[in-house]
């Protein structure tokens, strides 16, 4: 479904992807994890054509995305819809009008439709009611619920979502992870997820790949993942449980 | 030497290339304008806030500038003994030159600088990449609109400009400093020209499409941080001024 062969890219010096080969499987929950700018947004931005590669491949259900031009690549984003880090709701509309969006500008619906599609996906994630407010009166875990609701009103074949519980407490992000499966489960979408959430991400995911120095150096079903020997990724997959060990060892806490 | 040719190299490649991608925002926005659907609500949004929502600074600039040119105007020309000139001095000064500079800079000041914020914080929250991923072309959407109302709003702010500055040259001369009002409407009627009008309107229309090119190309390629945008609106309002004043100077060479 979506193939990335041999993606490189670069910003400056700073040679970010460097020959990135992953196949994404359709209709599952894929995660990518790694560490903090090793790349995983950039990846993903690759997916939906949002950046270029400057060398290398990125095939959409057979397609090749990566040069082709704003309209024709148009035409293969009304297959996709992204949840980004910050949600990325237009300040100037209401939570409503945010949802109704690309009903409104793609399908142009009439009103009444437009309304009950919008209300039952505001209803689906939790914010039944709360259609006439402006992202700035939103807490960080609604806004993101709201940009899932954006996300999943065109019936998407493929959804991403960029770091979905950033900036989130334990618990809200929780609650997004629990959200996200359900609406996978209900809609059967394929997921693409960028997160590092570990261990949350394990009991979510159908997959799970991880970006290293530019490459995916693993990728493998979400319980044979946790029983990779290799030591780079286990050392990320344990880090947080190894802190916590060292910092108690040194009466850190006292 | 060869490190001194190698950064002239640089800073005129890396200045050639910044032209290049101007232009090219600038020929895409045209394509995208061109294609429906056709975003007349925006359009309409944008020119209401571009251009009725400048209209008491238009009013307040036009006004002081008109009467301090009564003023200049009227003790320069008495020495001489053509204080009945006054009216001409005026309106001339105005229709051709102050009306669209000024005009097109109070703009540049409110709405321009107001445009590259709008734009270079959508960029930053990635609501312009949401657009994207939405199949809608933020070109289109936001850019195309708001040159469109630039167009359309600055040469009727000149021309509101232009209108005020002539009577607040009439309230000094002739209210204050006695010029009589038919002497002094006279003089602007004989004066000003068709052509005089008809180079404000070109002049108006071009430093219209300065500022909403240079100012909505600053904010949708600002850089990611919250200085980057900082140095995104100055850029975009000291590169607008300045593009305004020296086309003003090509532009007047040609019309005159």
């Amino acid at each position: 479904m979506i193939r990335l062969v041999d993606v490189h890219k670069s910003f400056g010096k700073q040679h970010v992807l460097r020959g990135v080969d992953l196949e994404i499987p359709k209709g599952k929950l894929t995660t990518i994890i790694g560490q903090s700018g090793s790349g995983k947004s950039v990846l993903l931005k690759h997916m939906i054509g949002l950046l270029q590669p400057e060398l290398g491949e990125v095939w959409v259900d057979g397609i090749e995305i990566s040069r082709m031009r704003s309209k024709a690549l148009n035409d293969v984003r009304k297959k996709f819809a992204m949840l980004f880090q910050g949600a990325a709701l237009f300040d100037s509309l209401t939570v409503f009008d945010n949802v109704a969006f690309p009903l409104r500008e793609k399908l142009h619906l009439p009103e009444r439709e437009v309304t009950q599609r919008v209300e039952e996906k505001l209803d689906q994630v939790g914010l039944a009611g709360m259609g006439h407010k402006f992202p700035a009166e939103l807490s960080g875990g609604m806004k993101k619920r709201a940009g899932l609701a954006r996300a999943l009103v065109m019936e998407p074949e493929i959804i991403l979502f960029d770091e979905p519980t950033t900036g989130l407490d334990p618990l809200l992000a929780n609650s997004i992870h629990e959200l996200i499966l359900a609406m996978h489960r209900m809609f059967g979408f394929t997921a693409i997820m960028v997160s590092h959430e570990i261990p949350e991400v394990f009991a979510i995911s159908d997959w799970i790949a991880m970006l290293h120095e530019g490459k995916i150096s693993a990728m493998a079903p979400s319980a044979d993942f946790q029983r990779i020997a290799d030591p780079t990724i286990r050392e990320f997959i344990t880090a947080g449980g190894t802190i916590s060990l060292t910092h108690k060892s040194k009466g850190v806490s006292a | 030497m060869t490190a001194a040719v190698q950064r002239v190299g640089g800073v005129t490649l890396s200045l050639v290339q910044e032209m290049g991608r101007m232009l090219i925002f600038l020929l895409s926005t045209f394509g995208w304008l061109t294609r429906p659907p056709f975003r007349f609500f925006q359009t309409v949004k944008q020119l209401h806030f571009i251009g009725f929502k400048s209209t008491f600074v238009i009013v307040l600039t036009a006004a002081f500038t008109g009467m301090v040119l009564g003023l200049q105007g009227y003790y320069t020309l008495r020495k001489y003994g053509s204080d009945a000139a006054l009216g001409a001095a005026v309106a001339l000064s105005i229709v051709r030159e102050l009306g669209p500079v000024l005009a097109s800079l109070m703009v540049t000041a409110r709405a321009g600088s107001a445009m590259t914020a709008e734009i270079g914080i959508m960029r930053i929250t990635e609501q312009i990449d949401a657009l994207d991923t939405m199949a809608v072309n933020p070109l289109q959407y936001l850019i195309a609109p708001k040159v469109v109302a630039s167009l359309i709003g600055v040469p009727l702010l000149v021309a509101l400009f232009d209108v005020v500055g002539i009577y607040g040259g009439y309230v000094v001369g002739v209210d204050l400093l006695g010029v009589n009002a038919g002497v002094y409407w006279n003089s602007v009627e004989t004066s000003v020209e068709w052509k005089d009008v008809y180079g404000g309107i070109w002049k108006s229309i071009s430093f219209g499409l300065i500022v909403s090119w240079v100012c909505c190309y600053k904010g949708y390629y600002t850089e990611m941080s919250a200085e980057g945008l900082g140095t995104a609106t100055t850029e975009a309002v000291v590169l607008s001024s300045v593009l305004i004043l020296v086309w003003d100077y090509f532009l007047t060479s040609v019309l005159l």
